[in-house]
């Protein structure tokens, strides 16, 4: 099969919206061709980055010493926080506070993996080496994760204008809550905590900047994504105006799911080091750096209360939402919070609304981007209540949804806090997917398991899609006097240039930044209508340039704004130079302009399709003869269209947004049978119904809609950015947080209806996010259905879901496997006891065990002990767990001396690679023969980058390494060997590595 | 295998997609970074570098195998081929190439020339997979744009067009 693909004559024609052509992207895709930012050459002499990371949450940095690093092969230059802080101004926060965000650390660490040095070498395997001599003394200070604990009174402060940790706090009322509460005759409420995950691009971030003393400018290339309102914060922290800060992006982009637009504090640390460096400096992001510290949705804790009448119906909603943006509140945040501000009544036809939003900051990665922004939390919350309401009137769920509905002949609807659902038939679509959805035999199999024992659950959400972003919803976080001193932000631009050049070809450029979703054929299908040519005729870049293309603060790729406002936009620009080429027509077909009409590559007549000329050259007139065309005619060469829609209002005075466009609907049915023994959750059927307006490329559409039910079953089954109680981060490999993968991800049943849009140019909305949005809380709605279950927690991992229905297991067997010992919540603590006999009597173990001497010969990979007291040493040693292999300082303390019986030990290590703290006891006790039986305990926490990597295989490696110091121990006495404890720990470790697990 | 040193760089010679390539590198340089960045075939991408996501993916000696846990100096002999080889000529798309276009069976293509790599070698020795075979070949690559159906379509629908050619390994693989 050829490149382009082949048409017959009659497939030739348009019009091409609304067919699925195969895409240009492909073959270039397909071949190893694409043009991936790792993929591009740089400029000769380019350098290469790599960044150290904290592996602390909360600490100060004391000192940070260079001196090793620089003098190593090939480095060029070393950045830490201060050197960034001379070239640059704080990223600006979100919030009117007085609290500074720098792209590194300064100071003081707030989350694992924040940046603390930058290294510039010759290659980046140089670069690494580098890292690794780099020496940084911390002081931890305590930290906290949870949203709540963070507001607690006598919680660790992150930022001292952030009073406890609070960086804004607004309260919301529309229309008479109160009222609706006292006279409702239930008030039925939820409490969610809403946990952390990120959609992951397979394709890491990557930056390339240099700096030009002679210009005084910076040129950088990033695969960011967008808003380009961001661009504003980068010029800003570079101190340079936009016009001497040059972004552009390459011309393919790995996946971003919102994701990429958190590569811009990169993109101001790794320009900086380029200007200090005085080279151009590329950077490309590592996989453990993206999932403990690019970015990640927000988690939130939720309380959600509704007044309810006796048939089902909400009259007043009680929104209590608890925002944890991280350690620092990163442009656009707290915009999670605010995206779905007019969408919190959801699909329902809700009148009296109250609302508090806190935001609040912990000692985690800073928040960003996520498809679904701000859905995902809001709906679990919404519809999980729906569901609840239901259960606890004794009412069927899909009939409360259906009573609360926003009515058919309702829209334009405006809702209580202020979005305006442009149009729908909510109840026809529901209809319509549980009728082609199956819905009856769902509920005859749900009826059937059930009968034979078994956990079946039927979950539904309705949920209205946002998209194309009112760039003023955030100023929302202000209050009305804050918004009139700051003046008003609203509308959302849209940026399109359409071009023909002097053989009449036709080119598109659009302001947005497609990261896989086929721009590039959707735009050429869209063109081809407007001017009656072929698609493949059509040539689409969607690279940005801010230095050279049109665009503005809302260019970029978010908020599914492409099918509504983009394509639309092109076509509005293709439109114009129609009614210009239309009157240069007439005048050469001698028709009325009116009469003119464009098809199969011809401009002709419409009474008279024979009075044609081709279209290629009536379009290149324009150049070719300008003098000739007819005045007014106006040149045909380029066109370039900004378009915002009147609709994407300010907030006004009572705080009322119409935070989007456009408002997609979706319906979903889920049915799940869990295994009552393991705990499994296997999804029967999943339907999603949805309702995206007119669909340009229905191919694309289902895509799009397969790809965000597959990030939203991984938020409800897999996906969970964990951290221990310290803060570490445990979550650093694609082996501790899980994708779905091919084996477990079921295909949604796809349902459409098109109802479309009366404010986009192609009636078109955004379709991409919201299975991000429906999915996660109907697969939990299905689960609670099946267990009859109220609080439900994701992600629904198997041993959860058996911690829920642990109750109904019989049990266990007397002499049976007993549950292992619960470890201390959230830590990677680890814990063990073991004994050992060695060959010698207690005193000359004792004296062993105190003698420098001893123990580097007997500490597994000791380079050298010291001794400062006589009950503190200090030693070097080299530790492999897991796949991370490195050298630690450890420092031990020796208490409770009770001669020759009994020491504790307390001791810490640090080093490159993560940093730990335990204790253990240790016994002696003498045996018959002469010997000597040492019994211990320990009990540590591990943080670092083994912990984020290494976790699965701590515990193990903690008792390899034991087992091997005492028998190194029972080996330097002369005799005896480790006792089944330490032993069966190796040999236990070694079967799950080696054996069974494979 | 000789013995190489730590602090030098040795050359490292194998044919790439039926060609002698040749290039010098330090032992510890993985096969990835060596194909990308010393012999300029970018097709093939890395996505964890720990061996879980498999966009890496490649075919060594016929045998599927992640060229981010490969050290360059490994292949030294062998037979490597990757995405740049599967197209039978410039211009022209496999069997397996355009059924996952014709299924949209990719979006962003970060992934996509490691899941080929993988389907290729699996195809030649299972020309008559089943679905679940084709979903067990895949779990070892990780996608997140598609959800896999359009994957798992494309490549069934590819095995059937390849066992129904009559002249299967000119159409296949030049």
């Amino acid at each position: 099969m050829g490149l382009t693909a082949t048409m017959t004559s009659s497939a030739r024609s348009g019009p091409w919206i609304g067919r699925s052509p195969e895409r240009v992207e492909d073959a270039a895709l397909l071949t190893g061709n694409g043009r991936f930012i790792d993929d591009l050459g740089v400029r000769p002499g380019t350098l290469h980055a790599a960044i150290l990371r904290s592996p602390h949450a909360h600490a100060d940095i004391l000192t940070i010493d260079t001196a090793a690093a620089r003098a190593a092969p090939g480095v060029a230059a070393v950045v830490i926080g201060p050197d960034v802080k001379a070239l640059t101004a704080s990223l600006v926060v979100g919030v009117k506070a007085p609290v500074e965000c720098w792209p590194i650390a300064v100071d003081r660490v707030r989350y694992v993996g924040e940046p603390v040095a930058v290294v510039v070498a010759s290659d980046r395997y140089k670069a690494e080496d580098a890292l690794d001599l780099i020496e940084v003394r911390y002081a931890p200070r305590p930290s906290v994760i949870d949203p709540l604990a963070a507001i607690a009174a006598d919680a660790p402060i992150l930022h001292d204008g952030f009073p406890h940790n609070v960086a804004s706090d607004r309260r919301f009322r529309y229309g008479d809550p109160e009222a609706a509460f006292a006279a409702a005759s239930h008030r039925i409420a939820i409490d969610i905590v809403y946990p952390r995950n990120s959609c992951t691009p397979i394709e890491t971030y990557g930056v390339v900047a240099e700096y030009s003393v002679s210009d005084d400018a910076y040129d950088i290339l990033a695969n960011f994504q967008g808003p380009f309102s961001i661009h504003a914060v980068i010029s800003r922290a570079l101190k340079l105006p936009g016009n001497r800060v040059r972004l552009r992006t390459p011309p393919d982009s790995g996946g971003s799911f919102g994701v990429k637009q958190g590569v811009f504090p990169y993109i101001v640390l790794i320009a900086a080091a380029a200007r200090i460096a005085g080279r151009p400096v590329k950077w490309i992001e590592d996989r453990l750096e993206h999932l403990c510290a690019s970015s990640s949705a927000t988690n939130r804790a939720t309380t959600l209360a509704a007044a309810v009448d006796d048939e089902g119906r909400v009259l007043a909603l009680d929104w209590d939402q608890v925002e944890d943006c991280g350690a620092h509140l990163r442009a656009p945040e707290p915009a999670t919070l605010y995206r779905m501000h007019g969408n919190l009544t959801g699909a329902y036809d809700i009148r009296h609304m109250s609302v508090r939003n806190r935001v609040i900051v912990t000692n985690k990665t800073p928040t960003g981007l996520n498809r679904g922004f701000g859905g995902p939390q809001v709906y679990f919350a919404l519809e999980r209540l729906m569901q609840r309401i239901a259960v606890e009137l004794d009412i069927d769920p899909l009939d409360v949804i259906r009573r609360n509905l926003v009515p058919g002949n309702a829209f334009p609807y405006r809702t209580a806090s202020g979005a305006l659902l442009d149009s729908g038939d909510y109840a026809e679509t529901i209809e319509l997917g549980a009728r082609e959805g199956g819905l009856d035999e769902l509920k005859a199999r749900r009826a059937a398991a059930r009968a034979e024992g078994r956990l079946y659950g039927i979950g539904y959400t309705a949920v209205v899609e946002p998209s194309v972003s009112n760039m003023g919803y955030l100023s929302t976080v202000l209050t009305p006097a804050e918004r009139r001193r700051a003046g008003p932000k609203n509308g959302a631009q849209a940026t399109a240039t359409v071009s023909i050049d002097p053989v009449g070809a036709v080119s598109v450029h659009v302001a947005s930044v497609p990261q896989g979703q086929g721009h590039r054929t959707v735009l050429a299908q869209v063109i081809a209508d407007v001017f009656g040519v072929a698609p493949q005729d059509v040539r689409v870049n969607t690279e940005i340039d801010t230095a050279k293309d049109a665009w503005s603060i809302a260019s970029g790729n978010y908020s599914s704004r492409f099918a509504a406002a983009v394509a639309g936009t092109a076509k509005l620009a293709a439109d114009r130079i129609a009614v210009r080429l239309r009157r240069i027509a007439a005048s050469h077909l001698n028709v009325e302009a009116s009469e003119v009409a464009f098809g199969n590559g011809k401009v002709f007549s419409r009474d008279n399709p024979d009075n044609a000329m081709p279209f290629a050259r009536l379009a290149a007139l324009s150049h070719w003869s300008p003098g000739s065309l007819p005045d007014a005619a106006g040149q045909t060469i380029r066109e370039t269209v900004f378009w915002t829609p009147e609709q994407l209002a300010a907030p006004d005075d009572a705080d009322r947004i119409n935070s989007s466009l456009c408002h997609g609907f979706i319906f979903d049915i889920c049915g799940v049978e869990i295994d009552r023994a393991t705990g499994e959750v296997r999804i029967d059927r999943y339907v999603t119904a949805h309702d995206c307006g007119t669909i340009l490329h229905p191919g694309m559409v289902d895509g799009q809609i397969r790809g965000g039910f597959g990030q939203g079953f991984g938020a409800a089954l897999l996906e969970e950015f964990a951290y221990g109680a310290d803060g570490s981060f445990l979550t650093g490999t694609f082996a501790d947080y899980l994708l779905p993968t091919s084996t477990e991800l079921p295909e949604p049943v796809i349902v459409h209806m098109q109802t479309p849009s009366p404010f986009t140019p192609l009636g078109a909305k955004g379709v991409g996010e919201g299975n991000c949005m429906s999915t996660p809380v109907c697969i939990a709605n299905a689960v609670a259905d099946a267990l009859g279950e109220k609080n439900i927690v994701l992600p629904l991992v198997p041993a959860r879901i058996r911690a829920l229905i642990a109750g109904e297991e019989p049990p266990a067997p007397v002499g049976g496997m007993t549950a292992p010992r619960a470890k201390k919540p959230g830590g990677r603590g680890l814990e063990g006891e073991g004994s050992a006999d060695v060959g010698a009597p207690p005193q000359a173990v004792w004296d062993m065990l105190l003698d420098p001497a001893t123990l580097q010969a007997v500490i597994p990979g000791c380079h050298g002990v010291e001794k400062i007291s006589d009950t503190h040493f200090r030693a070097e040693v080299t530790l492999g767990i897991g796949p991370v292999k490195g050298r630690y300082r450890a420092e031990v303390k020796l208490f409770d001396l009770d001669a020759p019986r009994a020491v504790t030990l307390s001791g810490t290590a640090d080093g490159a690679l993560g940093y730990g703290a335990g204790e253990g006891r240790i016994t002696l006790t003498p045996r018959d023969d002469g010997g000597t039986t040492v019994s211990y305990t320990y009990d540590a926490e591990i943080g670092g980058k083994v912990a984020s990597i290494g976790g699965r295989l701590l515990d193990g490696a903690a008792r390899v390494i034991i087992g091997q110091f005492f028998a190194a121990l029972a080996r330097h006495a002369g005799g005896g060997a480790p006792a089944a404890g330490a032993a069966g720990g190796l040999s236990g470790w070694l079967r799950r590595l080696f054996g069974g697990a494979r | 295998m000789p013995r190489l040193s730590a602090a030098q760089r040795h050359p490292v010679r194998f044919r790439l997609n039926g060609e002698a390539v040749e290039g010098i590198a330090e032992p510890r340089m993985l096969l990835a970074d060596f194909i990308r960045h010393e012999l300029g075939r970018t097709g093939t991408h890395v996505g964890c570098e720990h061996g879980v996501c498999g966009a890496c993916t490649v075919s060594i000696d016929g045998t599927m195998a992640r060229s981010c846990l490969t050290l360059a100096a490994q292949v030294e002999g062998c037979e490597v081929r990757t995405v740049e080889g599967l197209a039978p000529e410039p211009g022209r798309l496999s069997v397996l190439q355009a059924a996952f276009r014709r299924h949209h069976a990719l979006q962003c293509g970060f992934c996509t020339a490691g899941i080929l790599m993988s389907l290729d070698v699996y195809l030649r020795a299972h020309p008559a997979p089943t679905e679940p075979e084709i979903r067990e070949v895949l779990s070892g690559h990780l996608c997140r744009c598609t959800g896999y159906a359009p994957i798992v379509r494309a490549a069934m629908d590819a095995a059937a067009e390849l066992s129904l050619s009559t002249r299967q390994e000119d159409v296949r693989y030049v």
